[in-house]
C-alpha cells in the first residue's frame, strides 16, 4: 500500500506528476480535437442538409465512414499515410530516412475528422429540431441567411445539440486514448510507460482509468451546467 | 492510378483476420447483452443493494476508455498470476483472447445494460397492471408483455451500440490478436500503402456494419408489422 502511494505520489520517485502531466495532454488533445469535429461536422452538417446532391452525398459518405470504421484504423490511416507522404517529399529534398508526422497534431486531425462525423449528425438533428417559423420571421426581419443563422438559428440549434454534443464529447475523451499506438505521450501512454519501468500494470492502468473518469465526470457536469443555462426560461417538457 | 492488383493481394489477407473479428464481435455482442439483460432486470426492484454496485460498475464501464479496460485486465490482472493461478482462473487471464473478450463482454455490457433499462421502463405501467389483472405472475408478465415491448423498443439504440463493439474489436490488435485491424497495420508497415489497405481494410467493417444494421432493420420490421414505416 506505501509502494503504491510511493509509486504515485507527485514528489521525487514518484509518478503521480507524469501522470498528471499526462492527464491534461489527454484533456488538451481531447478539446482541440472536439473543436476540430465541430467546424468539421458543422460544415458536414451544412452538406447534409443541402437540397443539391453532391454536397448531400460527400457529407453523407464522410459520415458513413468514418462513423463506421474502427477508429483506430482511421488513426493508422492518417499517421502513416502521413509520414509515408513526408518521407517521400524528404527524399526528394535528399533527406534519408523515415519522416514521422508530429504525433499531437496528428492526433488533433483524427479526432477532429472521427468526432466530426458524429457531431455533423447532432447539428443536423438540432437544425431540424428548430421551429420553421423562426426562419420565417427572421426573413421577414430582412435578416440575411448569414444574420439569420448567427444571430436566430445557431443559438436556438445550440440548445437541442448540446445534449448529444456531450455524448460527443465523452466519446473523444476516450478514443483519445488510442492515440497512444502512434507514440503520444498522452495519459495512456504515460501510463503504459510507468506501467513497464516500475512492473506495476494494475496500479498504473487503475490510476489511469481514475483520471479518465475525473476528466468525464467534471467535464460531463460543465455539459449539464451549459445545458441548463441553455434552457433557461423556456418551458421545458 | 489505382492498383487493382495490389487489392487483389491484399483483400485475401485482410479476410484471413475477419474470423476473428467476427469471433470477438459475436462472443462479446451475445454474452454481453445476457449480462446487460440480467443487469437491466436486476435494477427494476429498487433493491439498493442491488442498484448500487450495477450503478457504480455502470458509471465505471462507460467513464473510462475501452483500451484501458483492455489493458488493465490483460496487463493488470496478469500482476496477480499466483493468485488466479490458485482459484483456477489463470488458463483464462493468461489469453489475449479471452482477456479481450472479457474487455468487450464488460463493457458493451455497461452500455447495453443503460439502454435496456430505459426500454424497460419504457413500457406503459397500464400494460403491467392490466397484465397483473389477468392473473399473470410477476415472470409471466415479464416474459408475454414487458420483454418483447422493451427488446423490440431497444432495437435502434442497441444496433448502435453493436457497431460500437464491432470496432471496438479493432483494439484486440493492441494485445497481439491478429484481426483485421491488426492484419491491416501489419500490411501497411510492410508496403507503405496506408491509403489502399485503409480502403480495403475498410470496405470489410462497413460491410459488416451494413449487414448488421439491414438485419436489425429487418428485424424490427418484421417485429412491428403494424407499424408502416415511413
Amino acid at each position: 500500500m506505501t509502494d503504491t502511494l510511493h509509486i504515485l505520489s507527485v514528489g521525487k520517485g514518484g509518478w503521480g506528476g507524469a501522470l498528471l502531466l499526462a492527464a491534461g495532454v489527454t484533456f488538451a488533445l481531447s478539446v482541440l480535437g472536439f473543436l476540430l469535429g465541430a467546424l468539421f461536422g458543422a460544415v458536414a452538417a451544412g452538406g447534409r442538409l443541402s437540397t443539391r446532391a453532391l454536397p448531400s452525398w460527400v457529407a453523407k459518405g464522410y459520415g458513413t465512414v468514418f462513423r463506421g470504421v474502427p477508429d483506430l484504423l482511421t488513426i493508422y490511416l492518417l499517421y502513416y499515410g502521413g509520414s509515408i507522404a513526408l518521407t517521400e517529399i524528404g527524399k526528394f529534398f535528399g533527406s534519408a530516412g523515415f519522416v514521422g508526422l508530429p504525433t499531437f497534431a496528428t492526433g488533433v486531425l483524427a479526432i477532429g475528422i472521427i468526432s466530426g462525423a458524429y457531431q455533423a449528425e447532432v447539428y443536423r438533428g438540432a437544425y431540424l429540431a428548430v421551429d420553421l417559423g423562426q426562419f420565417e420571421a427572421s426573413k421577414a426581419l430582412g435578416l440575411s441567411r448569414f444574420q439569420s443563422l448567427r444571430l436566430v438559428i445557431v443559438p436556438q440549434l445550440m440548445r437541442h445539440a448540446l445534449p448529444g454534443l456531450g455524448n460527443v464529447w465523452q466519446l473523444v475523451l476516450k478514443d483519445s486514448a488510442l492515440i497512444s499506438v502512434i507514440g503520444l505521450v498522452e495519459l495512456m501512454r504515460q501510463s503504459q510507460i510507468g506501467a513497464g519501468s516500475m512492473r506495476e500494470p494494475f496500479v498504473f492502468y487503475i490510476a489511469a482509468a481514475t483520471l479518465y473518469f475525473l476528466i468525464a465526470a467534471v467535464t460531463g457536469s460543465v455539459f449539464r451546467y451549459g445545458e441548463a443555462r441553455a434552457w433557461r426560461g423556456m418551458v421545458h417538457a | 492510378m489505382i492498383d487493382f492488383a495490389f487489392f487483389v493481394e491484399i483483400i485475401p489477407t485482410l479476410l484471413s483476420g475477419l474470423p476473428l473479428t467476427l469471433q470477438l464481435a459475436g462472443l462479446s455482442i451475445g454474452i454481453g447483452f445476457a449480462l446487460a439483460l440480467l443487469l437491466a432486470l436486476a435494477q427494476q426492484g429498487n433493491h439498493r443493494m442491488l442498484v448500487w454496485p450495477i450503478r457504480s460498475f455502470v458509471a465505471v464501464f462507460r467513464g473510462t476508455p475501452l483500451l484501458v479496460q483492455i489493458f488493465l485486465i490483460y496487463y493488470g490482472l496478469g500482476q496477480f498470476r499466483p493468485t488466479l493461478q490458485a482459484v483456477g482462473l489463470w488458463w483464462l487471464f493468461r489469453e489475449p483472447y479471452w482477456c479481450a473478450i472479457i474487455a468487450l463482454s464488460l463493457n458493451t455490457a455497461a452500455y447495453g445494460s443503460e439502454i435496456l433499462r430505459g426500454a424497460i421502463q419504457g413500457v406503459p405501467r397500464g400494460l403491467v397492471e392490466a397484465a397483473s389483472a389477468f392473473g399473470m405472475t410477476r415472470l409471466q408478465t415479464l416474459r408475454l408483455v414487458v420483454l418483447p415491448l422493451a427488446l423490440r423498443q431497444a432495437i435502434p439504440s442497441y444496433s448502435n451500440e453493436i457497431i460500437l463493439m464491432v470496432k471496438g474489436t479493432s483494439l484486440a490488435s493492441i494485445v497481439t490478436l491478429m484481426e483485421v485491424t491488426g492484419i491491416a497495420q501489419g500490411l501497411i508497415s510492410q508496403t507503405y500503402r496506408a491509403v489502399e489497405v485503409f480502403v480495403a481494410a475498410g470496405a470489410i467493417y462497413l460491410t459488416i456494419n451494413f449487414t448488421i444494421i439491414s438485419a436489425l432493420n429487418a428485424l424490427e420490421t418484421w417485429l412491428t408489422p403494424y407499424r408502416v414505416r415511413a
